[in-house]
Parts: C-alpha cells; structure tokens; sequence
C-alpha cells in the first residue's frame, strides 16, 4: 500500500474505528449527497456510497466517492457483482484508485428480483470471493484477473468486504470469514447487529481462531427509525436477525424513533466492549442526521 | 434434446479415484449424443477396469431424469451399488442430480459435459437452439432464436461484425441475424425490423420449480 487510507491509519493504529453509510440519490444531482455529507462529515473515520443497493437504480457509487472526495471526506466504494462482469469490475476499480479513492468494499450484491427493474438480467460473472481474490491480485501482484500484467500502476485498495455473522448455517459463518481474509479482505463491516448474543459466539470464535488479528472487524449498526422499518427488516431483509424482545420494545414504544435511537446507542456500547470489534459501521438508512448524535453520546466521537 | 460432451477419460478416471464404481447411463439424448447410451457405457467401463478399477455394475436408466424411474430401474442393483464408492453418471447435468437426489451416501461423479438444448442437424452433428429463457419470442423472428443463437443475445440485429453471413465471434456459426433478414426480405417484410425491440423481461428465467 503505498499511500494509506485515514480508515486504514485508524485501524492498523489500534483506534476504534466508525464508518457511516451514505445512500445516493434517485437521480442526478450532486447536492442531494453533500448535504447529507455535511451533517455526518468529521464523524466517522470514511464514508460508504453504497452501490445500487437492494438492486433500486441510484447514483452510481463511483460519482458519489468523487463528490465526498471533493467535499474533503474519504469514501468507501461499494461494488457488487449484480450489474458488472469482471472486465467492468476491474475496469471500474483502476477507475476509482486513479482518482483517489482507497477503501473499497466487495459484494456479491443482493439479487436483482428485489429491486425496482427484476426484469433485469443479473450478471454474477464472478461472487465476491472471487472479486476479493481479483482485487488483491491486482494490488499486490499488479495482475489481472487472466493473469496479464497491469502496465500502468497497480491500484491502490483498502479492501474491504461484508460479514452475516447470523445467516444460516451459522456453522458455516465464521469459515466463510475466514476465507474472506484469505480472499484478500482487509476489514470487514458485518450485517447489522440486533442479536448480540449471536454476534457474540460469532466473535468468540472469531477471536479463538485468531483472526481478528488478521482483519478489522467493524459491527454494523443500523438505527430503528420506526415500527414499520423495524417490521421490514426483521420479517422482509433476508440475513437480518432482529431478536423478538426489540421487536416488542419497538411495537410498545409510544415514540419508536427515540425508542429506536436508545437501542442502538446501547447496542454501540456493548458491541465496544466485545472482544475484537475493532470498529462501528452506521447504516442509517433515510436518518443520516441521527449519526452525529450518536457518536457522540456513545463515546465513539470526536474522530482522530 | 440436451447436448452433452463426455468429459476427458484422464478426468473421469481422476474423480472415480480407487472406486468401486457403478456406472449409470441415460436412454434418452445421452444415448443420442453418444455420451452415455450403453455402447459408451460398456466402453467406459472396459477403460475403468482397464486401469484396475472395479465396476461393480452399470445400468441404462429410461431416462436418467425420471426420478422414481430411477427409483425402481435401479432397486435389482441395490447390492451392486451398496458394493460401489462413487457412481458415475453419464448422462447431463439432470441425470447426475437426479441420482444425487437418490443416494446421498455415495461420491456422484459428472462424466459428461451439458451444454445446450439443440437440435440433431445429421448424425453426430447437434446445433444449439434454445437459452430457455422462460419466454418465447420466436413469433417476432420469423422463429429463428436470436437469445440463443446470437452470442449478444440481440435482439435490435444484426450488429455491426456479421460478414458475409457468418458470425464475428466463431466463423463456422451462421449469424442469426442475417438468417432472420433473408426470411423477411422474402416474405417482403424487411419493414418489421424498424420496430425496436423492447428489453427482455429475464425474469421469467428465474423459475426453479412448476407444478401442474
């Protein structure tokens, strides 16, 4: 790596890292991503523009980092195998280094039935482990996936990549990780974290196999903003695993929005203590103004 | 029908490992293709016991892809199979499943490869005809597939690499598109291709399961 990330510095630092997800917006214009920009800017370490996500046409992620870059913020790529076969992929990855970008995270993509055009035809060339093995090969060996050499500059990643660390077989789960590093993954933001109890033998495990040594993890931390979203992710988001005792906080509370902002201020506080989480990633879909306050009555503020 | 390939002997004899091993062949399109019938069958197994490996049977299945066909063509080897370590299908990728859906206690092994639905042109010669792409659009091209005829899939053709009738991508392939294009210029109908072609609805590929 020949010039780190600020998320990267954080992490191989030893600092308690928190990245914040920003969506792009249905259409063209750039001041719909600096002004949610503005509100989270300076609190957290990189900022992810999520690609396409849940398979609903947006910005593309890669004009969203440009935008963040010019806005003075880092960003973090996010590239999923739906929409690109792995010419475009790699293509879009010397892209995205040439200007500046440094973090990227691989995905294999949610599946184009659940988005707004499911008469598309999904293309998944490659899954993400293969995306992640392409990545590292291009960095560190400066080769192409069919094993040309890149002529003009190997690029520059900070690679990431995602953990479920509750989707079933949770056997399987923490193998799947570790072949993730072994892909080339340098940090990973996890599914959002309801069931600590899970995410707890999850981390165990994690740590009894020494691999948090080998890779950031950050947990993911996704804000309840209401009942009905709460409902939506817990029966409709496939790999979401929210326990039934904070489905029932939320049903019962007479302001779910507060009552949803409390549960991931305390999530955040207990996830802190886990052993080997080595940061948090917010998602805080359609609440990024939340992310402010959040950070800092969690103690996870001011940023370094 | 569905085209297959048999898969190298140096592969298969890798995968059969030590064995033993029960063959299972197909009566249907791998009999047709020469993949899988039993006078493949019967070879494959003089090349397995050439290199030391026991058969402990074999069976041509009516056709592989009948699930309790299979059941009961295969219930008289029952001892045969129970003697095997892995059973070797030569059928295509249907077959082999479907024996994997009957025992999953043995090492199945592919020793064909599937490649397409397509049709017997002359014997030993087999053309792809069809992407199943869950729905038809044979009546907009003169009944000529450009899903799975043209490498693009194209539906707005031809593209700008057909020369003299021949693809850009493989000499030997006739481009579809200009099949399509001497069809109507017969018919005196050239005018159907100013129409643009609205985007494939991929979805109905997705199914995975009908019931009748």
């Amino acid at each position: 790596m020949v010039c780190k990330s600020n998320l990267q510095r954080s992490l191989d630092e030893g600092l308690f890292a928190v990245t914040a997800e920003i969506g792009p917006p249905k259409g063209s214009d750039p001041e719909k991503i600096t002004k949610k920009a503005e509100i989270v800017k300076g609190f957290a370490d990189a900022f992810n523009i999520t690609d396409n996500q849940t398979a609903v046409v947006r910005m593309s992620s890669m004009a969203g980092c440009c935008i963040l870059l010019k806005e003075k913020m880092e960003p973090i790529l996010q590239m999923t195998c739906r929409d690109r076969n792995r010419i475009a992929l790699q293509s879009d990855i010397l892209g995205a280094s040439a200007v500046g970008i440094k973090n990227m995270l691989f995905l294999t993509g949610d599946h184009q039935s659940f988005g707004n055009h499911p008469e598309s035809k999904g293309v998944f060339d490659i899954d993400s482990m293969q995306l992640l093995q392409m990545v590292k090969k291009m960095r560190d060996d400066g080769i192409f996936q069919n094993g040309d050499e890149i002529l003009a500059k190997n690029p520059d990643v900070f690679v990431g990549a995602a953990a479920n660390p509750f989707a079933d077989p949770f056997e399987l789960r923490v193998d799947r990780l570790h072949k993730k590093i072994l892909a080339g993954a340098d940090f990973i933001q996890t599914q959002s974290v309801y069931n600590l109890e899970k995410f707890q033998v999850w981390m165990d495990e994690v740590c009894s196999l020494g691999l948090d040594k080998k890779i950031h993890i950050l947990a993911g931390v996704t804000p309840l903003k209401s009942l009905r979203m709460t409902e939506r992710m817990k029966f409709h988001v496939p790999g979401v695993d929210i326990p039934d005792d904070i489905y029932n906080i939320m049903k019962k509370a007479d302001d779910p929005k507060s009552k949803g902002y409390e549960i991931a201020v305390n999530l955040i506080n207990d996830i802190k203590k886990i052993r080997g989480v080595h940061g948090i990633h917010i998602t805080a879909l359609f609440w990024e103004d939340i992310v402010p306050s959040l950070v800092k009555e969690t103690g996870i503020y001011p940023r370094y | 029908m569905i085209i297959t390939k048999q898969k190298k002997f140096e592969e298969i004899i890798k995968s059969v490992d030590k064995g033993p091993v029960f063959i299972v062949g197909c009566n249907e399109c791998a009999t047709l293709c020469h993949t899988g019938g039993e006078e493949e069958v019967l070879e494959m197994k003089k090349k397995i016991e050439e290199n030391n490996i026991n058969v402990t049977g074999w069976k041509i299945l009516e056709p592989a892809c009948h699930l309790n066909n299979d059941r009961r063509l295969l219930k008289p080897y029952k001892a045969e199979i129970e003697k095997s370590k892995n059973i070797l299908v030569l059928a295509c990728g249907n077959g082999v499943q479907t024996i994997s859906h009957l025992y999953d206690n043995k090492d199945i092994i592919s020793g064909n490869d599937t490649l397409f639905l397509g049709e017997i042109v002359r014997a030993n010669e087999f053309d792809k005809r069809c992407n199943m792409c869950g729905e038809c659009l044979l009546d907009l091209f003169e009944g000529l597939c450009p899903i799975s005829r043209c490498p693009k899939s194209m539906l707005n053709g031809p593209c700008g690499g057909s020369v003299n009738g021949k693809c850009e991508v493989d000499k030997n392939l006739d481009c579809i598109w200009d099949e399509i294009y001497k069809r109507l210029k017969k018919k005196g109908r050239l005018n159907q291709l100013n129409e643009i072609q609205k985007p494939k609805d991929w979805s109905k590929s997705l199914d995975m399961k009908r019931r009748i």
